[in-house]
């Protein structure tokens, strides 16, 4: 029991959307009295996934989950699945609409980098009033400041006013005071997208260090590499909801793809985000000429795909964006033009040569698109996860070698030519 | 929020909004340092590019203390129960200002600090106590000051003003009950303004208002001569006693206060019950609606 550092048991948040208060007086008239009653909010709108404003909706819904010490946990899901109104609720920011969290220990939350820095003050003096602010004493800094200094690395600027700073020289201190807190939990929200290269490095191990050493991690970021590296459990969030509570690596593939490999897939029943796929819909879709999806090199893939325009357009094309297995874009490609009528629901065969992907797992995501007379691009709708497949590796096309896809990446060229 | 030792071996749990009265009087001891590094960065900050700098401290009460002098004493021609003008109007003036600035700067605290507040936790109250402390320096310079003029006009051959030594004894208690009245109102004001902005333009030409109906630049006996039957009203304002007892100590003027002194300190222990209550109730969604 005394291993567990976090409990949260079926926390759910509500929000509304856009406006407070103001207009709604009458709405909120109404959501009080039916409180008062012991009634359902007649405001609340439920199992919609649209939602307009000024409505309420759940951000998060029925969640639970443990940390023990030592883990490292990635919390991994799209824009808008409640990854940051989980870290609000966990840091006390917000207080949960249900449910109920329970901490032990000390947690020390980096939801944005340097919380609470003055630009007029010096560096020396915002570590003291960030160190306070994250709950150490005075005492307490003070006999860190030297660590945190040269953790820093910015000792020259130290005694400057931080209005002064770079946004690099800012997070590597924003992140030294809160390394130096000895929190029984960390959570970072995509703090460290701003340093360099070799920091972010530092601040990674520094976090292992927390895991490994008996204390735990609450990791958030878009960038699989850096939470394949550092975590040991992956949270999978989607529309509030927990998708899934284990391994990192299952996290980051339901994440690349919330769809398995499958050979034919109902894309009407899949959610759109930024209001895609209203004018123009991808009903449907059917791989041909495969067992499992999986390719030979240099084969080509087939498929049929099943959509419905709402609009005409004469210029209509089906793209294709080909990303590896951590939903890192690689390639473009895409069909000439064609004309479709408005109200149509119109097949296509499409045919995807596979000449030149290296071996290794990839994800498609496709859009129906048309070029603006403008040089610009519409797009109608757009899938990010249609499908999987894999490219075998057969060494006898790499000329002897197996593919190393961390070494050499998803693209094989024409081999050299000696002249 | 911090629901601390309802359930064993937690050190904190977080709930829905359940109680009216769960303010963690703990965590903000645990916090002191952050309250007292927040008062210094209030005054670092507060005069970085300024040329006067801190002297604008004395400045401000100096040139009103003048203004009111001419305007209400001069031009009007109030009576100010027999104590030089300029000491008068000094006196009510810095008192009146501590109190003022004290409701006005924490009337605000969840709107100016809602990207603080909105990405991380502390306890909330740090934010106004720290504001008032910062408000109690500024008055303790200002009222060195007074007590310069206090003492040129106590000590010449003919002296004008005779302090009442025990009433000063009494000072730390006045400043004090003050600075709770100003964070009680500033933070009943604050709780209400994450939602609906109204009271926030209410807030500074309602402190100005306020004024008038305190004896800041007239004395009470003026009421008490022209209005006598609204007197029992006019005190009501828990402000009027606090700067009655505060001249009457340092200027020797009679007060009206005594019976009132009561009264006062129970509408402040109410206010600061009723701020305390609202405060601990909008802290935990206000990032929702602010």
């Amino acid at each position: 029991m005394e291993n567990r550092l976090l409990e949260v048991e079926g926390v759910s948040k509500q929000y509304r959307l856009g406006m407070i208060g103001g207009g709604t007086l009458h709405g909120e008239l109404t959501s009080w009295f039916a409180r008062v009653r012991g009634k359902e909010d007649p405001n609340t709108k439920i199992g919609r996934e649209h939602v307009s404003y000024g409505e309420r909706f759940w951000a998060l819904r029925d969640v639970s989950f443990n940390v023990d010490r030592g883990d490292a946990v990635a919390l991994i899901g799209r824009n808008g699945a409640g990854k940051s109104t989980m870290l609000k609720l966990i840091s006390r920011i917000t207080a949960p609409t249900e449910g109920e969290i329970r901490i032990r220990g000390r947690v020390a939350s980096l939801l944005e980098i340097g919380t609470g820095f003055h630009p007029e003050l010096s560096g020396r003096d915002n570590v003291y009033l960030n160190g306070a602010i994250l709950g150490m004493s005075r005492a307490e800094t003070s006999s860190k400041m030297k660590d945190i200094i040269e953790f820093s690395e910015i000792e020259q600027f130290i005694d400057t006013p931080v209005k002064r700073y770079s946004s690099g020289m800012y997070v590597k201190l924003a992140f030294a005071v809160a390394a130096h807190l000895d929190p029984d939990l960390m959570i970072c929200d995509e703090v460290l997208a701003v340093g360099d290269l070799a920091f972010q490095q530092k601040c990674l191990t520094k976090m292992s260090e927390i895991a490994r050493s008996g204390r735990a991690v609450i990791y958030v970021s878009h960038n699989m590499r850096t939470v394949s590296q550092l975590c040991n459990r992956g949270l999978y969030l989607e529309n509030g909801r927990l998708g899934y509570d284990g391994t990192v690596e299952r996290a980051i593939e339901l994440y690349g793809g919330s769809s398995a490999r499958s050979l034919r897939r109902n894309l009407d029943e899949v959610t759109r985000t930024n209001y895609r796929g209203q004018t123009m819909r991808m009903l449907d879709i059917e791989f041909h000429n495969t067992q499992a999806l999986e390719y030979e090199q240099d084969a080509a893939m087939e498929f049929t795909l099943t959509s419905v325009a709402h609009i005409a357009d004469p210029r209509l094309r089906i793209r294709l964006i080909l990303q590896n297995s951590i939903a890192t874009p690689i390639a473009m490609t895409q069909t000439e033009p064609f004309e479709v009528a408005a109200e149509e629901t119109f097949t296509r065969r499409v045919r995807f040569p596979l000449n030149g992907i290296a071996p290794g797992e990839y994800i498609i995501k496709l859009s129906l698109v048309s070029g603006t007379p403008r040089g610009k691009t519409m797009y109608y709708d757009t899938i990010v996860d249609v499908s999987r497949f894999i490219v075998t590796d057969d060494p006898a096309v790499n000329e002897g070698f197996i593919w190393s896809e961390r070494l050499w990446g998803n693209m094989r060229l024409k081999p050299l030519e000696l002249q | 929020m911090d629901n601390t030792n309802k359930r064993p071996g937690w050190d904190t749990v977080i709930r829905p909004r359940t109680g009216w009265f769960d303010i963690d009087l703990k965590g903000l001891v645990r916090y002191r340092d952050l309250i007292l590094l927040m008062v210094k960065r209030n005054f670092t900050v507060l005069y970085k590019q300024t040329i006067l700098g801190p002297a604008w401290v004395v400045i401000q009460p100096l040139l009103t203390t003048l203004v009111f002098t001419v305007v209400f004493g001069n031009i009007a021609g109030l009576p100010t129960d027999g104590v030089p003008k300029f000491l008068f109007y000094m006196g009510g003036n810095i008192v009146w200002s501590y109190f003022a600035s004290c409701l006005t700067t924490t009337s605000s605290t969840f709107i100016t600090n809602r990207t603080l507040f909105g990405k991380v936790y502390f306890p909330r109250l740090c934010m106004p106590i720290s504001t008032v402390i910062t408000q109690l320096i500024n008055f303790f310079v200002q009222f060195a000051l007074f007590i310069v003029f206090v003492i040129y006009y106590a000590t010449r051959p003919d002296p004008q003003v005779v302090p009442n030594w025990r009433l000063i004894l009494t000072t730390p208690l006045l400043l004090v009950q003050l600075g709770i009245l100003g964070l009680g109102f500033g933070i009943i004001i604050s709780a209400l303004t994450t939602k609906y902005r109204d009271l926030q333009m209410l807030v500074s030409f309602g402190v100005h208002l306020w004024m008038y109906a305190t004896p800041v630049t007239y004395s009470t006996s003026l009421i008490a001569d022209k209005y006598p039957k609204l007197l029992g009203l006019y005190m009501l304002n828990p402000v009027t006693p606090l700067i009655e007892q505060f001249r009457a100590a340092y200027l020797g003027v009679p007060g009206y206060s005594s019976n009132y002194m009561l009264l006062s300190v129970g509408v402040t222990l109410a206010v600061l019950a009723l701020g305390v209550i609202l405060f601990s109730k909008t802290e935990k969604t206000f990032m929702d609606t602010v």
